[in-house]
């Protein structure tokens, strides 16, 4: 039987020389203590960043006009998250790559209606009023036709929707029910009964938030702070935080991708960032395996910087 | 019950096999090899630590619930521990892991040490997420409404729901720690069953 030839990429030489003394238990005590001591360092000096969550009260007071706006376009399903396709719901198209659309195949799983569950269900859980009761009647008896025809004619004005004594004003009479609607809604929601109404329809515990998360993020007023606060997409926001507080930095790659094309410009967009990073998490994990990778560190002679100690005895 | 039957069960098996492979001087070895003497060598041992102190503030954070560090001033300091042992973690990880490829540590039979070790990476880096979408602030409304296209642009948002508060805190603080734990035992066991990797030879200029 011949002997296997030495792969250096592979093998590794058997070590002949001599041994020092190594007192691990003692190595991992100062370890830890010194870790403890300066992550309270740290702690003492820097704090830690804990800005206040936004509520739907909030929004709807600070920026009411966007609030209104964002409602009728969960009404109308012409929102974000009424086009935005699975899990939620098929109101869009799937990202892809050629014919990979994982998401399309995984289909909707976290069912969400805009109209219904947004506008609609909050507003029935409001105590009856003769107005608003015929304006949801008025909704959901109408055709689909008819209700394509109040969206339409509300999109023309959206743009001019304005909040004058203490009231929304859709500026149309052709809009059907949805002026009402949008107004109960709001005036629902600069009440906070609409944080509290997203949060409990699946009854009375929850620790659930996908409902009042995805509304706030149709809205402008959680993007716009968010850019305030430096954590925009574009501005590489994944790895940074609130304040000056290092964020998560290990996340420099994922973000990396999307500050470039394509993936900065397709529709797909998130998908191509996961996807390659993928790949490149294979290759890490798999790169004992990988001939011509698992070659660099040899290339690249940094163990000699390592290991100088060791080449100067051995030269 | 006869010799030859007791050196037959499993327990008698598994026992032998354990010492074999990692008798009591590997596992706490008192000497090492003298090529051992650098710095780079720290960065795997304070990791641990750093998990350590991780694990050790979550484990104070949960004892009052996910919304106490917004109103009591010992609970935002505990917090502050709990970030800043997560940076020191991934800093101490990042320098290992890059140490470790450098000395192409996966040689002598210990690429499942570093197939491990990367793994861990990986389950630290879905760790640290959790965590930040289950802090209960804007920080977290802010993450997690943006990571949520990125998860289910790949089909997994259907079944790791980024917007479900309840779901995330439950991986952070039971599922992750336990498979961080896993693995990074798993990992050390290797180390000391295969002990660190030696020098390149030099003038070796083969192909991989």
């Amino acid at each position: 039987m011949t002997k296997k030839a030495f792969r250096p990429d592979v093998d590794a030489p058997e070590y002949k020389g001599p041994y020092v003394p190594y007192d691990i238990i003692k190595e991992g005590a100062i370890a830890v203590l010194v870790v403890l001591i300066l992550t309270a360092a740290l702690a003492i000096v820097f704090s830690s960043p804990d800005e206040k969550a936004i509520t739907i009260k909030t929004w709807s007071n600070a920026d009411v006009v966007d609030f209104a706006q964002t409602a009728g376009d969960e009404l109308t399903a012409t929102s974000g998250v009424a086009g935005y396709g699975a899990p939620y719901n098929n109101g869009g198209p799937a990202q892809h790559w050629g014919f990979l659309a994982p998401e399309k195949w995984v289909g909707v799983h976290v069912n969400i209606n805009t109209a219904t569950d947004f506008v609609l269900d909050p507003l029935k859980s409001q105590p009856a009023q003769p107005a608003l009761s015929a304006a949801i009647n008025q909704w959901t008896s109408a055709s689909s036709s008819t209700i394509t025809a109040w969206s339409a004619a509300y999109a023309k004005v959206e743009a001019n929707i304005t909040f004058v004594n203490n009231k929304v004003k859709v500026p149309t009479s052709a809009a059907g029910p949805i002026p009402v609607l949008v107004n109960d809604l709001t005036q629902m929601a600069r009440t906070g009964a609409l944080d509290q109404a997203l949060v409990t329809q699946n009854g009375f515990y929850t620790t659930n938030y996908t409902k009042p998360l995805l509304f706030l993020s149709d809205g402008t007023y959680l993007a716009n702070l968010a850019d305030q606060q430096h954590l925009g997409g574009d501005q590489w926001g994944m790895m940074n935080e609130t304040g000056q507080w290092p964020g998560q930095a290990w996340l420099w790659l994922y973000t990396f991708w999307y500050q470039i094309p394509p993936y900065s410009t397709s529709a797909s967009g998130d998908f191509l960032v996961w996807g390659t990073m993928m790949i490149l998490t294979a290759l890490l994990i798999l790169l004992p395996f990988i001939p011509g990778l698992r070659s660099i560190p040899r290339r690249l002679k940094i163990y000699r910087i390592i290991w100088r100690e060791h080449y100067a005895t051995e030269a | 019950m006869s010799n030859a039957q007791i050196e037959r069960q499993w327990t008698s098996r598994l026992r032998r096999s354990v010492v074999d492979k990692l008798p009591p001087d590997k596992l706490l070895p008192d000497t090492q090899p003298a090529y051992v003497a650098s710095w780079i060598y720290v960065f795997g041992v304070t990791t641990m630590a750093a998990l350590g102190v991780v694990i050790a503030t979550g484990c104070i954070l949960a004892l009052d619930g996910p919304q106490w560090w917004h109103s009591s001033s010992l609970g935002h300091f505990v917090n502050s521990m709990h970030l800043w042992s997560v940076e020191i973690f991934f800093f101490a990880m990042i320098v290992h892991l890059w140490g470790k490829f450098s000395m192409a540590a996966w040689r002598g039979g210990r690429s499942l040490t570093w197939v491990t070790g990367a793994v861990t990476f990986l389950a630290s880096i879905l760790a640290g997420f959790t965590g930040y979408v289950s802090q209960t602030n804007f920080d977290s409304q802010w993450i997690a409404t943006q990571a949520k296209d990125g998860i289910n642009s790949t089909g997994g948002g259907a079944f790791f729901n980024v917007l479900n508060l309840g779901q995330m805190l439950m991986w952070h603080i039971v599922l992750l720690p336990i498979a961080a734990i896993v693995l990074t035992g798993l990992h050390v066991i290797m180390v000391r069953v295969k002990g660190v990797v030696p020098p390149f030879e030099d003038n070796v200029e083969v192909s991989a």
